[in-house]
């Protein structure tokens, strides 16, 4: 006769379940998948399935919109990541600033883009985009700027998009980086102050080498949400003009879901996993010293 | 008299930047009171008339009610049994003893790297052969447990003193019993924390549903949204309307119970 489970066992088993039933499990069968030929034909009778090995793969390598929307998605993130750092971080400073008053208020507005409607918000920028009647042509062409068309021109679309991923974002990173400033110590800044360093030379010697484990933090999860570009295109440009802003998980979309190329779809899936994998991996070793305890 | 100058500065840029931040929503709401066509003969600001015509003819829609009541419901079930399950894990990794613990937990951390997307097409398949796709559970189910969740809760659980649930234990109390009426208390402000994270999360996600539910009356309205928009492409006031009803919600929750919300994301920064 065997003992009877600890209850704890109970405790955990429900989430356990749940994700090895409908996250780890997936997972593996998506490696699997990505080894196979399942299409539309497979739906319907699983004995058309084929094991292909690494063809998918291989494929992949000679499909020119697969290296499109791997280079757009680089360039989103390579851009995008870091343009949303630096207007988070600038954000939290200006709220944490010893003068500014309402700094709740301030941090509040600020935050709001962030529990928006992705989808919602991208209707609303398309609009705000648009070239002949939108709002941001309009106050340009107040500035003696002559209209652009963000979303219709190759060499504007991606950065349009960057554009507003910045300003939807930048409030959540904020909010981390306000957490990071409190808790550097008063006596520091104290200190530096008597040392005759001014605001500059405290930001540089005090704020940003504390700050550095939060950075560690704010990078790995902006890169890794940046990675999964979707609604923006999705919604905004339908991936163009001239596939400029197809990303990984648009082309994973439409191989999965719209032609039901599930083998090839699950192949952009694990592409994607192993760019997260790097980044991630990459950051961890980059990471500062002080962060390295 | 430099504090002074600084201190206006300051708060000059922080103007500039909140208005910068509510521009895009504000004119989203002064477009979708102007009359047809009007946000397409020029940039303009303010509606020359203020009409309510778009939100009657959204909301005289039963479709459009339909998805606003899907996505409120299914955000308030995932938000719910999440947190139920969430934090019974969560409070057990930090305060239960079972053998592979640490390993589990570690595991778990480890496998946050994955991202969603690596999952979905098997997922779907799942969920295709049990009869769950365009059902709402097919939306409810994977988003029930969340390895975050899980890891917040426990950060904040380890904090409750061992004294207070060895007294209960004293007193006969069983676990459950302990996780509901010390735990749970304890836990309250990470728990709202979650709750609007999942709540917000849920209502404002697309790709999943947008895979999982074809049929028009399951959807969701960012799913709605999305195909609004596909479709009526000139009428940019009826949009607008649209998407002020979809943020309109997510917004007020926010507006409520921000404060909780904000700190709670920063003390798990901290800690995190």
């Amino acid at each position: 006769m065997s003992a009877r489970p600890p209850p704890a066992v109970w405790f955990v088993a429900p989430a356990l379940a749940a994700i090895g039933a409908f996250f780890a499990l997936p997972v593996f069968a998506s490696l699997g998948l990505s080894l196979t030929d399942f299409d539309i034909y497979a739906i319907g009778d699983l004995r058309t399935l084929r094991f292909v090995g690494l063809d998918n793969y291989a494929r992949l390598l000679h499909e020119p919109l697969f290296w499109t929307a791997l280079a757009n998605t680089l360039v989103f993130v390579a851009l995008g990541a870091p343009l949303s750092i630096a207007a988070s971080l600038a954000a939290a400073l200006l709220v944490n600033a010893r003068l500014v008053r309402w700094k709740g208020l301030f941090r509040t507005l600020l935050f709001l883009p962030v529990v928006t409607t992705l989808v919602a918000v991208a209707v609303v920028w398309r609009a705000l985009y648009h070239p002949r009647v939108g709002l941001l042509n309009g106050l340009l062409g107040a500035l003696g700027v002559a209209p652009i068309d963000w979303l219709g021109d190759p060499r504007f679309a991606m950065p349009a998009l960057i554009a507003m991923a910045v300003w939807k974002n930048f409030g959540f990173n904020m909010v981390i980086f306000l957490a990071g400033l409190q808790s550097i110590p008063e006596r520091l800044y104290e200190a530096a102050c008597i040392d005759g360093a001014g605001a500059l030379a405290q930001l540089r010697a005090v704020t940003l080498p504390l700050l550095a484990p939060t950075f560690a933090f704010v990078g790995i999860s902006t890169a890794i949400g940046s990675f999964q570009l979707f609604a923006e295109p999705y919604v905004m440009t339908g991936g163009g003009p001239a596939n400029r802003t197809l990303s990984l998980v648009l082309l994973m979309y439409r191989e999965g879901f719209r032609w039901w190329n599930m083998g090839s779809a699950a192949a952009l899936a694990f592409v994607l996993f192993a760019l997260v994998l790097a980044a991630s991996w990459l950051q961890w070793r980059l990471r500062p010293l002080e962060a390295q305890r | 008299m430099r504090a002074r100058l600084a201190s206006l500065l300051l708060h000059a840029l922080l103007i500039a930047a909140s208005a910068a931040a509510l521009l895009p929503l504000l004119w989203m709401v002064s477009a979708s009171l102007m009359p047809a066509g009007e946000a397409s003969q020029g940039p303009h600001l303010l509606p020359s008339a203020p009409t309510l015509e778009h939100y009657r003819a959204l909301l005289g829609r039963m479709q459009l009610l339909r998805n606003a009541a899907n996505s409120a419901g299914l955000a308030a079930a995932v938000t719910a049994i999440s947190l139920a399950v969430n934090s019974l894990a969560g409070y057990a990794f930090a305060k239960l003893r079972f053998a592979g613990r640490e390993p589990l937990f570690r595991a778990l951390l480890a496998a946050m790297v994955v991202p969603g997307q690596v999952a979905m097409l098997p997922l779907f398949l799942m969920l295709k052969g049990l009869g769950l796709v365009d059902t709402y559970w097919g939306v409810i189910v994977p988003g029930v447990a969340s390895i975050f969740a899980i890891f917040l809760i426990r950060q904040y659980a380890l904090g409750i003193p061992e004294s207070l649930l060895d007294a209960a234990r004293v007193d006969g109390a069983g676990e459950l019993r302990i996780w509901w009426s010390i735990a749970l208390p304890a836990c309250r402000p990470i728990l709202v924390t979650l709750a609007v994270f999942t709540f917000l999360g849920s209502w404002n996600d697309f790709l999943w549903p947008l895979v999982v539910l074809s049929d028009a009356d399951l959807q969701t309205l960012p799913v709605a949204l999305a195909n609004l928009a596909g479709e009526h492409v000139q009428d940019t006031e009826l949009m607008m309307a649209g998407a002020v009803l979809t943020i309109a919600p997510a917004v007020l929750v926010f507006a409520c119970l921000q404060k909780y919300y904000l700190q709670g994301l920063m003390s798990g920064a901290v800690k995190g």
